[in-house]
């Protein structure tokens, strides 16, 4: 997995953060974020992108940080969960999550609440196969995903109200 | 019965912990560092049955690095204490399937461990191996015991002996359900340190701090205080982090002891699909004796499962495979004999539903196929044959619920819009490639213990008022995502008459907090629920005698008056033992009586569409209805209920272990397949409340119910669709390919013909 014997130098803005750190290149986003940064909102459910536990944005785009050797990282903009804090339209999904029982054991709800945002971010007033759509790439073991859909179908409501 | 309004119970009460999930703030125990902790991994058994000739350390590596356990390390026993204690920790010469572990190793860098397992070879003499029922039941060879017999059960009620002469009808049938994996997303891990004057402490992903407890106090001889549980965060379990945990535990610890730092263990995604448990397999057949008009006379059941190479829980999800194995019918004269039979696969274990959802599986595909034969509809043959009050179960366990099982199927179907839908798909099934169907299955589970299960456990919940005023729930019921905490915190401010934010809950921690049992079962809401409100009910008891609470009080009352009463005479909590009601009888001799204080019942219906050009089946609408006693939460009982459903569609159309050697062959979440939000229907819940006397507020289980009966609507609404009889699960496009292509019958080419485009 770590081809290259030495570590290299590289910067990375994480949740905003200007942030530079000694890794091998092909070292996964997810342990850098996790072990370099103590960002561990970020999970690891199955590390080969199918469960999607992993997820941040990068770049503003959703992404399995799993499968992104931090070098593919270098002088992106990272943002995880912990990077929501403070952003109304997590905000409201967030609540919203709570409120219709989105969230059940929690393990892949950074990555779902990420990915909901993400989906927001390019429809706001997404409709219910928008829904089931963009979250296809998280998985859920809990809720059988019909209280998240409502989730993300009432924070956009709301959103669109506010 | 109308149930009282509460203040709090039944109203949705936002998740305890649910802030800190939605913001990453909830720490898993992979979010967890001690200081100079390092990292254990497991070297495993590559073989079904063998004995271990020689363990060869590779080259590359400086095995002097690393700290190496074998069983010669353990301290005191080397077994996983649970109920027959036959399954060691480390294997010591001899290896009985698949994974086993047998050897330990620990290292600071975590990534090197990979290399490390790798790098360990092992020659083995190899032994003969039992890869399924049918092999072990030839008892050649026997892998355990005397006859590769864990447990069998016999339930006879009547005379079946009488009934087959005076049936219209004898119908038989067959059928069979697949492994399922629990799937939590976050793997099974631990972490545990060691102090010879403090003991063992273990933090783990777990459901019972007090099983990892007992197996680690056998494994390293070491008294109970000297042995510390803790539960931290967990990333769903579903069963599969009831038993297992004690295995890990219990090789953490090893390596905590031998190399006195301490030592975290994180399975990585197909070693933990591999190694730890899955649902039982099972195989059941029918033979049963109906009347003219479809009433059921008695029959026989016959039911095994395939528990894996030891014995661990199998007895047990037998025994409410057995107890469910008649579905919410009627039997004047049934005979039921079940057996648990040993395999060389890893120990098949806990999943929701343990054991129900096989044999449910079962009759309620038997119960279409008797229609077919009676000329009866599905909704027909139940409605004759459902158990009312005042007749017995199986076990001769009188119905003293006021249950009507005819109204709940009406509404079910009404809700459903079943009968025009059946109708009307009739019609359009004759032309296209998309067949629908619709399907229904009834039935019933057991809440908590079978049997003297619960007198036997004897579970005490307490609550502790502090001296700030605040007050928590101490119980070892631990939160997985099913909402534990939330319920009994919902449970204790009503009982104490305050707000649920002034309520909170220990976390599980064998040195702080009772042992309410182990949290399984469908037991936390109705058994510990129950515990907690009376210990609840005396710690305001407690207060109102002091003198420093009046009858009726402000929560600013209640703070001042539990914070001066700690002043007082200090440390102030209040506990419940649970006490087994005088009509709840068992006879385990006979395996008759009470099985279960209570039954939560259901009906649901499955509307599907199997599309003949990718011999693909989907569900296309569900409607879930049950009645489960009083629902405290409604957004968790239905987040239960929805969760347990796409669980069920998995175990019908999409999960199958594909098996070689005893060994899982699909152990990534690529090639083992699990419902996505783009495979789920829409899932419609709906709850009934009769209430429960033995419950908190009438609470019954909730949590395992909904996994019983999505499988069997499902294939049921597939032969609905098909006009062809599927009789296992799970049922994958392939299989519906084989058996329309097998099928010759003029129905199948009317079928094919008509689904020409």
């Amino acid at each position: 997995m770590i081809a290259a014997k030495s570590k290299c130098e590289l910067t990375l803005s994480v949740n905003g953060e200007t942030k530079t750190v000694q890794a091998y290149p092909m070292e996964r986003l997810l342990d850098v974020l996790r072990q370099e940064f103590g960002l561990t909102g970020t999970k690891e459910g199955c590390g080969e992108g199918e469960c999607g536990a992993c997820s941040v944005l990068m770049d503003g785009a959703l992404v399995n940080s799993c499968l992104i050797p931090v070098l593919q990282a270098k002088g992106a903009s990272i943002v995880t969960i912990e990077g929501l804090a403070g952003d109304s339209r997590a905000r409201a999904v967030q609540d919203s999550f709570l409120e219709h029982g989105g969230a059940q054991c929690g393990i892949c709800t950074p990555g779902m609440i990420l990915a909901a945002v993400s989906l927001l971010n390019k429809r706001p007033e997404p409709s219910i196969e928008d829904i089931r759509e963009g979250l296809a790439g998280n998985l859920c073991r809990c809720t059988g995903y019909i209280q998240i859909f409502e989730a993300v179908a009432e924070a956009a409501r709301r959103s669109a109200a506010s | 019965m109308g149930l009282k309004s509460d203040r709090i119970v039944g109203h949705p009460s936002p998740r305890k912990e649910g802030r800190d999930k939605v913001t990453g703030q909830a720490r898993y125990i992979d979010d967890i560092s001690l200081p100079g902790m390092i990292y254990g991994a497991t070297v495993r058994s590559q073989i079904p049955r063998g004995k271990i000739k020689k363990i060869n350390f590779g080259p590359g590596l400086n095995w002097n690095d690393f700290v190496i356990v074998s069983a010669q390390d353990i301290p005191g026993k080397n077994y996983i204490a649970l109920i027959a204690n036959d399954q060691p920790c480390l294997a010591d010469g001899i290896v009985n399937h698949p994974e086993e572990p047998i050897l330990l190793l620990a290292h600071p860098d975590r990534h090197i461990l990979p290399k490390a397992v790798a790098a360990v070879s092992i020659e083995y003499e190899i032994l003969p191996a039992v890869l399924d029922i049918e092999s072990s039941e030839r008892k050649s060879p026997i892998i355990w015991g005397a006859d590769n017999i864990f447990k069998s059960y016999l339930i006879e009620k009547g005379d079946v002996e009488s009934i087959w002469e005076k049936a219209a009808h004898i119908v038989e049938g067959e059928y069979f359900t697949g492994a399922q994996e629990q799937l939590y997303i976050e793997t099974n891990g631990v972490i545990a340190q060691f102090d010879p004057e403090q003991g063992v402490t273990v933090w783990g992903s777990l459901q019972c701090p007090y099983y990892v407890h007992k197996a680690l106090m056998a494994l390293c001889s070491l008294p109970e205080n000297k042995v510390r549980v803790v539960q931290t965060e967990t990333g769903g379990a579903f069963g599969g982090k009831e038993e297992y945990p004690s295995i890990l535990a219990a090789h953490a610890t090893l390596l905590a002891m031998k190399s006195r730092r301490p030592v975290k263990m994180i399975y990585d995604r197909q070693e933990d699909m591999t190694a730890t448990t899955k649902r039982h397999p099972s195989r059941t057949r029918h033979r049963t004796a109906i009347s003219a008009d479809g009433k059921i006379l008695g029959g026989e059941i016959d039911l095994t499962i395939d528990g894996g190479a030891y014995a661990t829980l199998s007895s047990v999800v037998l025994s409410r495979a057995t107890i469910h194995a008649g579905g919410p019918y009627y039997w004047p004269n049934v005979r039921i004999r079940a057996k648990a039979v040993a395999t060389n696969t890893p120990p098949h274990g806990a999943f929701r539903g343990f054991g129900a959802p096989q044999s449910i599986f079962a009759i309620e595909r038997h119960m279409d196929r008797i229609a077919q034969v009676v000329g009866l509809s599905p909704a027909e043959i139940r409605r004759v044959n459902f158990l009312k009050p005042g007749e017995t179960t199986t076990t001769e366990q009188i119905v003293n619920e006021q249950i009507d099982l005819g109204k709940l199927l009406d509404r079910a179907l009404d809700l459903a819009d079943y009968e025009s839908k059946k109708l009307r798909f009739a019609k359009e099934n004759k032309v296209g490639t998309q067949k629908k169907g619709v399907g229904i299955a009834a039935f019933l589970h057991g809440a908590g213990f079978t049997g003297s299960g619960e007198q036997y456990l004897g579970s005490v919940a307490g609550i502790e008022g502090r001296a700030d005023g605040s007050v928590h729930v101490l119980v070892s019921s631990t939160e997985f995502g099913q909402g534990t905490n939330t319920v009994l915190c919902q449970i204790a401010a009503e009982a104490l008459d305050l707000p649920y934010e002034s309520v909170g809950i220990a976390q599980p921690d064998t040195m702080e907090v009772p042992n309410s049992g182990p949290t399984v079962a469908s037991r936390t809401a109705m058994v510990v629920g129950k515990l907690v409100e009376s210990a609840a009910r005396k710690l305001q008891r407690t207060l109102k005698d002091s003198g420093l609470l009046g009858e009726t009080y402000t929560p600013e009352e209640f703070r001042d008056a539990c914070s001066k009463y700690v002043s007082t005479h200090g440390q102030f909590r209040e506990f419940a033992r649970y006490e087994q009601p005088s009509e709840i009888l068992w006879d385990d001799q006979n395996y008759r009586g009470a099985a279960y204080a209570a039954f939560s019942w259901a009906v649901y219906v499955a509307e599907v569409t199997v599309d003949l050009q990718t011999y693909r089946a989907t569900v296309d609408d569900f409607v879930a209805l049950q009645e489960v006693g009083r629902v405290l939460n409604p957004v968790l009982a239905t987040g239960q209920i929805a969760g347990g459903v796409a669980q069920g569609i998995g175990f019908a159309l999409y999960e199958k272990v594909e098996w070689h050697d005893g060994r899982m062959q699909n152990s990534q979440m690529t090639n083992y397949i699990m419902p996505t939000s783009a495979d789920i229907p829409p899932i419609r819940v709906y709850f009934h409340e009769l209430g429960n006397t033995y419950g908190a507020f009438g609470a019954k289980g909730i949590g395992e119910l909904p996994m019983d009966g999505p499988a069997p609507a499902i294939v049921n609404a597939i032969e609905d669709a098909l006009g062809l009889p599927f009789n296992s699960v799970p049922l994958l496009p392939e299989d519906i390919f084989d058996a329309l292509t097998a099928n010759s019958s003029a129905e199948r080419d009317a079928l094919l013909t008509a689904g020409t485009p």
